[in-house]
């Protein structure tokens, strides 16, 4: 099958997210390494059994005092940095595999996050419920970072199609990868599960001649 | 003559239904475990698909995230987790699926009963919605967290889409030393290659010290895999992973088993087989260790003094507001360190041989009076083991207590949590600001390097409470 091309298929279903092509916005720095799951949404609050709500506990413990008071350095309190953009430093959402980080991310209403590194299992559960995680250099992430510190209403335009983030106040682009059925999913809203639901017959096949 | 191929290519390469050109491959799951906080949505996602379960017979469901470790005869009393469990158990009467929870002789962490009854085995495919899967890789099976989406997916079409990682070795070669356990084998590796040294690869673990290394001990390397970024770690199957599987419930039978001995004795990486990175270690360098920090790789030899913030590269802010969490001075000593929590368990270090290291130590010594300790087998079978050979026994005579089985303070969803400000050596494998409750601060390390810290009260180089056997 040929660049990442969906079958000829039955269905496909619109899935739970927005399609992204463009995205537009000013963005939301946080300048920490190691950024990892617990803190973006901490194991006590995993015990909802539908997927609602997360946001609200987005980086609960670095947001919230104990006695659930806003801590006002935290950078999610501070009305001078709003947007779609989270902007995270190196090995972004390391640690557990809890697909809840990646909805408190997208329920507090972030569709993209731009990196140096991201750790593996929550990359992939951001591009399967339809935030874009975007990894651009070392240097570029500086620069992105530095322009916010300059200019916290400066925008961004992160543009999937072209697999290109653009500094808009100083026109500095850097392009990013992302592999192409990923991509078509992501741009027309697809979810892997029709895909698999798709190609149902030849995995029974295959199940087959599995010896265990 | 075919390509030569690594023990990760083979298992991979036999399970890819599909290939799809630029993306990801389809991969076939063999076995898929299940627990009830990253369950329900997948399952609500089938409800809302109107599908079922397309294999329920490869799907076993224990109840170990939530669950309290004292008193599981009562009803579960926080409202939300009662919920989930019972949602989990509602699941799995609803599509067929095999379902060991509270009260059940299989109940226990997920990645601990798995391979106690033979659900784990050599060149399956093995998932579940949670990340120290890749323990199950000490079989020679490829085993990896998946996130919900995922999970989905596999109860939908027993497949999940994921493209092939890079192939990473590790060799660790020559002897351990005295008081040297797997973990610190672990938590060493980690220290040299960063949370995220490994991150893209699959890592296969070779070299002596593996090969001389139980079960229980391969499971604890491979359980932390991921804390190096890695998808998962395998160690090619042998005779010691034969004779651990051999008779367990689910495990082949008869002739079963003889057909599946002649594939598995054929799960090794080819002389001269390619891998992306090679990584080769002295085992006998490596000394007990410690964290001291709020990331696994920040750890060293106990030793040691912490590093300070001109010695680690790039992110010396991060690195400094770790250590201010931590209420650490870098170029700190941490043998001496009064320590208030002493937490035994989890899928890392929850197994008999855990318990058998952490008696030896409290033997015929007391429990410090600063500590409070969590002794938390990782399954009913591990408790029996523990009554069985007299561990309990020696436990209680050092005035230590055991719980009952479950995840418990590894990551604090029940009522074991430790509080603010608290210290905590454990056996987990996470040290995240907040993981064992908000504001708790964690220590990981062996459970040798446990009991010492238990019995003394502070943070004690378990060599030193050795000394008369090891002369």
């Amino acid at each position: 099958m040929a660049n990442g091309q969906w079958p000829n298929s039955k269905k496909q279903k619109k899935m739970a997210y927005d399609k992204f092509n463009i995205l537009t916005s000013t963005a939301v720095p946080l300048p920490i390494e190691n950024v990892d799951t617990d803190q973006i949404i901490p194991a006590r609050f995993l015990k909802a059994i539908e997927r609602k709500g997360f946001g609200d506990n987005l980086f609960r413990d670095w947001r919230y005092n104990q006695d659930n008071s806003p801590k006002e350095d935290f950078v999610l309190n501070d009305a001078t940095y709003t947007g779609k953009i989270l902007v995270g430093g190196k090995n972004f959402g390391s640690g557990s595999s809890r697909e809840h980080a990646a909805w408190a991310v997208y329920d507090y209403g972030f569709r993209c996050v731009i990196s140096s590194f991201f750790a593996d299992i929550f990359r992939g559960n951001c591009l399967n419920i339809g935030v874009l995680p975007v990894q651009v250099s070392a240097e570029f992430l500086q620069k992105i970072f530095g322009e916010i510190e300059k200019n916290p209403a400066a925008e961004f335009e992160v543009n999937l199609p072209e697999q290109k983030v653009t500094i808009l106040t100083t026109g500095e682009s850097e392009s990013f990868h992302i592999n192409d059925y990923k991509k078509g999913n992501m741009t027309n809203g697809f979810d892997d599960i029709d895909y698999l639901l798709n190609i149902k017959d030849s995995i029974q096949e295959f199940a087959k001649t599995r010896p265990f | 003559m075919s390509a030569k191929k690594t023990l990760f290519d083979k298992v991979w390469d036999s399970h890819v239904v599909h290939q799809i050109e630029n993306g990801p491959d389809v991969l076939f799951i063999d076995r898929h475990m299940v627990h009830e906080v990253t369950s329900p949505v997948a399952f609500l996602g089938l409800k809302n698909r109107g599908i079922r379960v397309l294999h329920p017979e490869k799907t076993f469901a224990t109840a170990d995230h939530n669950t309290p470790t004292i008193n599981q005869h009562l009803p579960v009393a926080d409202p939300l987790s009662a919920n989930q469990l019972k949602m989990l158990e509602e699941n799995a009467n609803e599509y067929g699926i095999s379902y060991w929870g509270l009260g059940h002789e299989k109940n226990g962490i997920v990645h601990v009963v798995g391979p106690e009854y033979g659900i784990t085995v050599p060149g399956a495919t093995i998932v579940c919605g949670d990340s120290h899967t890749s323990t199950h890789g000490a079989f020679g099976a490829i085993a990896f967290g998946i996130g919900t989406s995922e999970v989905e997916m596999v109860l939908a079409s027993q497949c999940i889409m994921q493209p092939k990682p890079k192939r990473m070795r590790i060799n660790i070669t020559g002897e351990l030393q005295y008081g040297v356990t797997p973990k610190d084998v672990a938590l060493f590796i980690i220290s040299k290659l960063t949370t995220s040294g490994a991150t893209g690869y699959f890592v296969e673990y070779a070299g002596d010290v593996f090969k001389n290394m139980t079960m229980e001990g391969r499971m604890t390397v491979c359980n932390l895999s991921i804390e190096m970024g890695a998808r998962g770690g395998m160690i090619a199957p042998d005779e010691t992973t034969f004779h651990y599987i051999k008779g367990r419930e689910f495990t082949p039978k008869g002739a079963d088993w003889d057909t599946a001995m002649d594939y598995w004795q054929t799960l090794y990486t080819d002389e001269d087989a390619i891998f992306d990175k090679e990584l080769t270690f002295d085992g006998s360098s490596i000394e007990p260790m410690i964290t001291y920090g709020t990331n696994p790789g920040m750890g060293m030899g106990i030793s040691n003094d912490i590093p300070t913030s001109d010695m680690v590269q790039g992110g010396a802010t991060t690195y400094r507001k770790s250590l201010q969490y931590m209420k650490f001075d870098e170029g700190d000593s941490m043998i001496g360190k009064p320590i208030d929590f002493v937490f035994l368990g989890s899928c890392t270090n929850g197994r008999i041989e855990d318990f058998r290291a952490f008696a030896s130590i409290v033997k015929g010594r007391k429990k410090a009076d600063n500590v409070t300790a969590w002794l938390v087998p990782g399954s009913h079978k591990v408790e029996s083991a523990i009554k069985e050979e007299g561990i309990l026994d020696v436990l209680t005579e050092a005035g230590f207590e055991l719980r009952e089985p479950g995840c418990s303070a590894c990551l604090a969803m029940n009522d074991d949590k430790v509080p603010p400000g608290k210290l905590a050596v454990s056996t987990s494998n996470r040290n995240f600001e907040g993981r064992q409750g908000p504001g708790s601060r964690t220590l990981l390390a062996s459970p040798l390097v446990a009991a010492a810290a238990a019995v003394t009260g502070k943070v004690t180089d378990p060599r030193e409470l050795m000394k008369e056997e090891f002369v």
